[in-house]
């Protein structure tokens, strides 16, 4: 028998080769997730939580901060020029153009993560150029529909998933 | 490197042992007769400096971990258990802090003294790189060691930072949460926080030793910058290195001993002695001082992902030198027109960091701006420019030999050295 061995053929060898190596790459593979899923939030984080505020008690003009997944969320109750305001400011040139209506499921209730959009500062109420909040960290302004008007963040404030159970009590995620 | 000399074992055991395992071989050869360029100044010293800096951050830090508890609820009161309950805790945690703070003032020496005597060049390529990999190594370690104190600055320096990450496009809100563990810093990141602020040292100390594998592969550098050319320029690092680095380290330690004893909280932020408290932000963050240069980068940019770009580039660029500052003459001392932009950026650096404890408004948004601008100016166009157009003035024969080198000509137009035409 004749065997003429071509170069450019597979052997066996480079079968049990490449064999190995996707066995090890898989192995390796299915190893990695659990180690970098591991450092996702854990079942007691993300177990959605929800909260429930009492808000009965804010004056026209007032606004409560609650807690809800360790960020603070922002509950302002306007007063009617100050939503006279933010629907005027609607034709405003905005870096993030978005209606004051589309913010709001009660004009006379805002909503809004209280996290900077920039880095996760906190805002703070009633400073800044804009009549809303002003982050200290670096300088940015949002109006008082939680619209970014000026400095480095590029985003409104974030408007949570919310609603109203009643007269009273508003629940929060 | 010449190696003239060679080690010999002088009694039976060491004779015994140099045919099993060659340690006192290694030791000598690298630590004793080392041979290293006789002309070396005290900037040579901040090496020597920076490896026990290492190892007393590694021994304090090995300490304080002994008391420390990694909780929320307990972080900032086990810290201040360290400082009022445990034996001599006040002193091995003000170590261990200003420790840091010493770590980086070394560093910062030992960088820009390679950027003067251009000990980056041609053939230390990838010693400077292991040295930007270590910098960047140290400052993730620096950053996360804050953050275990659990006051207000390290919640909400931890805050601002990790939220850098969900500036990149698409998958950063995923990559941040999986970073912190959760959605906003807590009790998830300040366990894996403590977890790699433990590991991360041991993998600097780690790559030093690649460093100092490289250094040994090439040999030291030195203020001409000229390449050694026999046994006549260089002296055995025993005993005139060793000596001459303890005296330097001994320098350091009054230095450093100053601000244990008398001045322990000068460099850090009292509100970092205020508890963390998520719901409310203090009214200037500030990261601790050896950031400040890149803090100040980051703001000075109006828009979110340039700014995190330019602070990520300001420290990429770094890897790019060898490549950038092509010019074979070494030494700042022979380039009288790379003296000036190096001072210009020496000064513009001290600048930034002024700047970034300032707020970003008026005229320290103006002058950020400015020292931005010329800090990638000075890598990315008068590198490459000088490395081009510069021509170097006289140099010397040799590190022995101060007579003036007329065998070579500095070609004008890129700075090559060639051999004169009238030899
Ligand atoms: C933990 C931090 C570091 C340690 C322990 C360390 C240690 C050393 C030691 C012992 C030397 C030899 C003595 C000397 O020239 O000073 C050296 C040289 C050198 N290092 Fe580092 N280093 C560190 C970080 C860095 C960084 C961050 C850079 C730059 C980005 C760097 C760049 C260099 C260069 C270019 C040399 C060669 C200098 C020369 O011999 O002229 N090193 N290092
Ligand atoms: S975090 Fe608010 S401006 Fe930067």
């Amino acid at each position: 028998m004749t065997d003429i061995i071509d170069e450019n053929e597979p052997t066996r060898r480079d079968f049990l080769y490449i064999t190995t190596a996707v066995f090890g790459a898989t192995g390796a593979a299915t190893l990695a997730w659990p180690l970098i899923h591991q450092l996702n939030p854990d079942a007691s984080v993300s177990a959605l939580s929800s909260v429930e505020a009492d808000i009965s008690s804010i004056p026209e003009g007032g606004s409560l901060k609650v807690a809800w997944r360790g960020k603070p969320v922002f509950i302002r109750r306007r007063t009617k020029e100050e939503i006279l305001i933010a629907e005027n400011e609607d034709a405003a040139n905005l870096p993030h153009p978005e209606k004051d209506a589309e913010r709001v499921k009660n004009k006379e209730w805002l909503v809004v993560v209280g996290v900077c959009t920039h880095l996760g500062c906190i805002p703070i109420a009633d400073k800044g150029d804009f009549g809303g909040w002003f982050c200290p960290c670096h300088g940015s302004h949002y109006d008082i529909s939680g619209r970014i008007r000026k400095g480095p963040a590029p985003t409104n404030l974030e408007v949570p998933p919310y609603e109203f159970v009643n007269e009273s009590i508003i629940k929060i995620g | 490197m010449n190696h003239d000399y060679e080690y010999t074992p002088s009694n039976g055991f060491t004779k015994w042992l140099d045919k099993r395992l060659p340690l006192m071989r290694f030791a000598d050869e690298n630590m004793l007769s080392f041979p290293t360029p006789k002309n070396l100044n005290y900037f040579w010293t901040f090496g020597f400096i920076l490896t026990l800096s290492l190892v007393t951050q590694i021994i304090t830090g090995i300490v304080l971990a002994m008391h420390y508890t990694p909780h929320v609820l307990m972080a900032f009161d086990s810290i201040e258990h360290i400082m009022r309950d445990v034996n001599y805790g006040w002193l091995i945690r003000y170590i261990h802090a200003n420790g840091a703070s010493m770590f980086f003032l070394a560093v910062f020496i030992h960088m820009f003294r390679s950027l003067y005597y251009g000990s980056y060049k041609e053939p230390r390529e990838i010693l400077w790189i292991l040295g930007v990999v270590i910098f960047l190594l140290m400052i993730i370690t620096a950053f996360m060691g804050y953050v275990l104190v659990w006051g207000q600055m390290s919640f909400w320096g931890a805050t601002v930072i990790t939220n850098l990450v969900a500036t990149i496009p698409v998958v950063g809100e995923s990559i941040l949460t999986l970073l912190l563990g959760g959605f906003s810093v807590d009790n998830p990141t300040l366990n894996r926080f403590f977890s790699l602020h433990y590991l991360l040292p041991f993998v600097i100390f780690g790559v030093v030793i690649l460093h100092i594998w490289a250094l040994h592969v090439t040999g030291n550098n030195n203020p001409t910058g000229i390449s050694v050319k026999d046994s006549n320029d260089t002296i055995s690092f025993h005993p005139y290195y060793t000596v001459k680095d303890l005296f330097a380290y001994i320098v350091f330690l009054l230095m450093f001993s100053y601000f244990i004893f008398y001045n322990p909280n000068i460099l850090g932020h009292p509100d970092n002695y205020i508890e963390a408290d998520a719901m409310v932000t203090p009214a200037h963050i500030v990261p601790e001082w050896y950031l400040l240069p890149f803090y100040a980068i980051l703001r000075a940019v109006p828009d979110k992902l340039m700014g995190v770009l330019l602070m990520f580039g300001s420290i990429a660029v770094l890897f790019f030198l060898p490549w950038l500052d092509t010019m074979k003459v070494r030494s700042a001392r022979y380039r009288p027109v790379y003296k000036i932009f190096y001072f210009t950026f020496l000064i513009s650096c001290l600048l930034l960091g002024y700047l970034g404890g300032q707020a970003p408004e008026g005229i320290y948004l103006f002058l950020s701006r400015v020292c931005t601008i010329y800090y990638f100016a000075f890598f990315l166009v008068v590198m490459p420019l000088l490395s081009r157009y510069e021509k170097p003035s006289a140099m010397p024969i040799g590190i022995s030999n101060p007579a003036i080198d007329t065998s070579i000509e500095i070609d004008e137009v890129d700075g090559d050295l060639v051999p004169s035409a009238n030899t």
